[in-house]
C-alpha cells in the first residue's frame, strides 16, 4: 500500500471485502461451503414453493453481484439496470416467437440475450457516463422510463399484453430445479468474475475512479473506457438474468420486464450487504430476496408488501447504508484488537500488533499515516 | 393543420406552466440541499388525492382546498427532510438521499394504494369541464386557472428568493454551505424550509394535475420521470432552466401528439438524450457537478 493518505482513508471501506477477497483459506472455505450447500439444496428441499423462492433468490444474487460489479466498484449508482433485465427478457421472448422456437430449444437463445443487453449497454453508457454522481443516477432513471414506455408502445413488444415464452413440457414437481441450477451457475459465475475483476488492474482502475475520478484520469486511467467496459459486463449479465427469468416465469409484461422495483432491489441488496464489497451483494440478495418473495406470497395484498419493502429499504439506507459485512468486519477487528491489547497487557503495544495482522486497517491506518508522512 | 398546430402550442404552454411549478420545487430542493427528491412525483399524486378527499367528502372547492393542502404538503416536506434526509451523512450523502427519497416514494405509493385502491379517479368542478371561447379556440378554464396560479406562484417564489432576507440566505446556502454557515446562517433551518417549500408547490401541481388527468397511485412514476427530465434538460439547480424546459417539453409533446399520441412522450425523452449528448450540463446549467 502506498503512503497516500487518500488511499488509506478509503481503504477502510474496502477492508472487509478485501479480507475475504484475498485468496486466503478462510474466504475459499466459506465460498466452498456455501457452494456445496447451494448445490445440494434442491436435492434435500423439494417443497415447490421453497424451490421457487430459491430460483428467484439465485437470479437476484446474480443480478445484485452484476450491479455491484459496475456500481459498487466504480461508485456510479445505476438505477437503470432493469433496462438490461427487460432487454434480455424481451429479446429471447420475441426471438422465440418470430422464429417459432419451442420447448427446450429456447435455451439456445440465451447468448442472444447477452448480445442484445451488450448492444443496448454501449450507447446507454456512452450517453449516461458523460455525467457524474446524481446526474448519472437521474439519467439512468430517464433511460429506464424510455425503455418501459417503448415496451408499452411498440408493436414488436406486444404492448401491455407482453410476450410469452415457449411452453416447457416439464413435470411440475421438478420444474424449478433446472432453473435453480441455471441461476446458481450464473450467480457463481458472476461472483467469480467479480472476484477476478476486483483484484485485476481493471478493478483497481475502477476503484481509482470511484475514489477520485479526476485524479485517476490524471494518473492515466482511461476513465470512459474503463467505466463503459464495466457497465457493459454488468449489463450483459443482467440481460442473461432477465432471459432466464422470462423462461422461468413464462410471460413478460412491460411493468415487470422494466420494473422500477428491480432497480431499487438490486441496489438495496448491495447496500444492505456492503456496497462495493465482494460478499455484500451475495449476502444481501440471499437474505432479502427470500424475505421479499415470502412477503409477496404471504401478504395477499401486494400493496402492503410494497409498503413493508419500502420501509425496510428506508431503514437500511438510514441505519445500515455502510453494509452488514463492513460493519461486522469492523466490529470483529475492534474485538480482536481489544483482545490482543488485553493479552499484551499494555495499551501502547496494540496498534503495531493490529497493523501486523495485515487486514486490520482501522488500526493500521492510524499507525500507518504518521509513518507515511515521515517518509515523505 | 396550421390551426391544430396553434392549438397544440397554446395547450403546451398552458400545461407547461403547471409542470414548471412542480419542477421548480424539485430544482429548488436540489439547488439548496443537493438532494434529488425522487418522491416529488408521488407527492404530486398524494396532493391530488388530498384535493380529491376534500372536494368529495367535505365538498370544498378545489381552489379553497389549496388553503388546506398547501400547508399540509409543506409540513410533510419539512418532516421528510428532518426525519430522513438530515440523518444522511458522509461521502455518499447525495446518492443516499436519492435512494432514501426513492424509498419514501415507494412507501407513499403503498399507502395510497392501500387507501384508495388501483382505480383511476379525477377531480371535478364546474370549471373543469367548461371552456373559454376565444378567437375560435376552446380553452378549458382549469388550464387557464392552473396556468395563472403557476405564473403567480413562480413569481412569488422568485420574489422570495431575490427580495427577502430568507431568500438571500437560501441562495447563499445554494452557493456555498460552509461559507453560509460561517456568516451565521442556520443551515438546518434553511434546508428544512427549502424542502418544505419545494414540496408545498406539489399541492397546486397536484390539484391541477388531478383535475386534468385521471390518476391513481401509479401515476407518480410518469410524473417523476417527466420532472426529472425537465430539470436535467434545464440544467440541475437552474430555476429559469426548469421553466424553459417545462414549456419546451409540454409544447413538443402537444405538437407530436397531433400525429401520434403514443409517441409524444418518447419524442421528448429522445430530445433529452440528444441534448445530453451535446451539452451534458443541460440547456441552462453551468457545471455538470460541483467539485466536492
Amino acid at each position: 500500500m502506498s503512503g497516500d493518505p487518500g488511499g488509506q482513508l478509503t481503504a477502510g471501506r474496502w477492508r472487509a471485502g478485501s479480507m475475504l477477497a484475498t485468496p486466503n483459506s478462510r474466504g475459499w472455505a466459506v465460498a466452498a461451503v456455501l457452494l456445496l450447500i447451494a448445490v445440494i439444496f434442491p436435492q434435500v428441499v423439494t417443497n415447490q414453493v421453497v424451490t421457487q423462492i430459491a430460483v428467484d433468490t439465485m437470479l437476484f444474487v446474480a443480478a445484485a453481484v452484476a450491479w455491484n460489479l459496475f456500481s459498487g466498484f466504480s461508485g456510479y449508482i445505476s438505477l437503470g439496470h432493469a433496462v438490461f433485465f427487460g432487454t434480455g427478457a424481451y429479446t429471447v421472448g420475441i426471438a422465440a416467437e418470430k422464429w417459432h422456437i419451442t420447448g427446450n430449444m429456447e435455451f439456445a437463445l440465451l447468448p442472444l440475450a447477452a448480445l442484445a443487453a451488450g448492444v443496448v449497454a454501449v450507447p446507454f453508457g456512452l450517453i449516461a457516463l458523460r455525467v457524474r454522481r446524481h446526474t448519472f443516477v437521474v439519467v439512468t432513471i430517464a433511460v429506464f422510463f424510455i425503455f418501459q414506455l417503448m415496451a408499452f408502445n411498440l408493436k414488436i413488444t406486444g404492448g401491455s399484453v407482453g410476450i410469452s415464452a415457449p411452453f416447457l413440457t416439464w413435470a411440475p414437481e421438478t420444474f424449478n430445479i433446472p432453473f435453480y441450477y441455471m441461476g446458481l451457475v450464473l450467480a457463481a459465475g458472476v461472483a467469480l468474475l467479480s472476484w477476478l475483476i476486483r483484484g485485476s488492474r481493471f478493478g483497481l482502475q475502477l476503484r481509482a475512479i470511484r475514489d477520485d475520478e479526476d485524479r485517476a484520469r490524471g494518473l492515466g486511467v482511461r476513465a470512459m473506457r474503463v467505466k463503459l467496459a464495466a457497465f457493459v459486463i454488468s449489463g450483459v449479465v443482467t440481460g442473461l438474468v432477465g432471459a432466464v427469468w422470462l423462461f422461468f416465469i413464462g410471460q413478460v409484461l412491460p411493468q415487470y420486464g422494466f420494473d422500477p422495483i428491480f432497480d431499487l432491489s438490486v441496489a438495496l441488496m448491495a447496500f444492505f450487504g456492503g456496497f462495493g464489497t465482494l460478499w455484500g451483494p451475495i449476502l444481501g440478495a440471499l437474505l432479502l430476496e427470500p424475505v421479499e418473495q415470502y412477503l409477496t406470497l404471504q401478504v395477499s395484498n401486494s400493496y402492503a408488501s410494497e409498503l413493508v419493502w419500502g420501509t425496510l429499504f428506508l431503514l437500511v439506507i438510514l441505519f445500515l447504508s455502510r453494509g452488514v459485512i463492513p460493519i461486522a468486519g469492523e466490529k470483529a477487528t475492534a474485538r480482536r484488537a481489544r483482545r490482543e491489547r488485553r493479552r499484551a497487557g499494555q495499551p501502547a503495544a496494540a496498534p503495531p500488533t493490529a497493523g501486523s495482522a495485515g487486514t486490520a486497517l482501522p488500526g493500521s491506518a492510524e499507525a500507518g499515516a504518521p509513518s507515511g508522512r515521515s517518509t515523505r | 393543420m396550421g390551426r391544430e398546430l396553434y392549438r397544440a402550442i397554446i395547450d403546451g404552454i398552458l400545461y407547461g406552466g403547471v409542470y414548471a411549478l412542480m419542477a421548480v420545487g424539485l430544482t429548488l430542493i436540489f439547488g439548496v440541499l443537493d438532494i434529488i427528491n425522487i418522491a416529488q412525483g408521488i407527492l404530486v399524486v398524494l396532493a391530488a388525492y388530498l384535493s380529491y378527499v376534500l372536494s368529495v367528502h367535505l365538498h370544498l372547492d378545489l381552489f379553497l382546498g389549496l388553503l388546506v393542502t398547501i400547508p399540509v404538503m409543506f409540513v410533510l416536506g419539512v418532516g421528510i427532510q428532518v426525519l430522513f434526509m438530515r440523518r444522511l451523512r458522509g461521502r455518499e450523502r447525495t446518492s443516499m438521499s436519492l435512494l432514501a427519497s426513492y424509498a419514501v416514494m415507494i412507501i407513499i405509493e403503498g399507502i395510497l394504494y392501500l387507501g384508495f385502491g388501483p382505480d383511476y379517479v379525477q377531480l371535478s368542478a364546474p370549471y373543469v369541464n367548461s371552456s373559454l371561447h376565444v378567437l375560435g379556440f376552446y380553452l378549458p378554464y382549469i388550464y387557464l386557472y392552473g396556468f395563472g396560479m403557476a405564473v403567480v406562484l413562480v413569481a412569488v417564489l422568485y420574489l422570495m428568493l431575490y427580495r427577502t432576507t430568507f431568500g438571500r440566505s437560501l441562495r447563499a446556502t445554494m452557493q456555498d454551505q460552509t461559507a453560509a454557515r460561517l456568516i451565521g446562517i442556520d443551515i438546518n433551518r434553511v434546508a428544512a424550509l427549502a424542502f418544505g417549500i419545494g414540496v408545498a408547490v406539489t399541492a397546486v401541481g397536484g390539484m391541477v394535475f388531478g383535475a386534468t388527468n385521471a390518476f391513481n397511485a401509479n401515476s407518480g412514476y410518469d410524473l417523476i420521470s417527466r420532472l426529472l427530465a425537465i430539470i436535467i434538460l434545464g440544467g440541475m439547480g437552474s430555476i429559469g432552466g426548469a421553466l424553459a424546459a417545462a414549456v419546451f417539453m409540454s409544447v413538443t409533446e402537444a405538437i407530436v401528439d397531433i400525429w401520434s399520441p403514443t409517441w409524444s412522450v418518447v419524442v421528448f425523452y429522445a430530445a433529452l438524450v440528444l441534448v445530453l449528448t451535446l451539452r451534458p450540463q443541460g440547456l441552462l446549467g453551468h457545471r455538470e457537478a460541483r467539485a466536492q
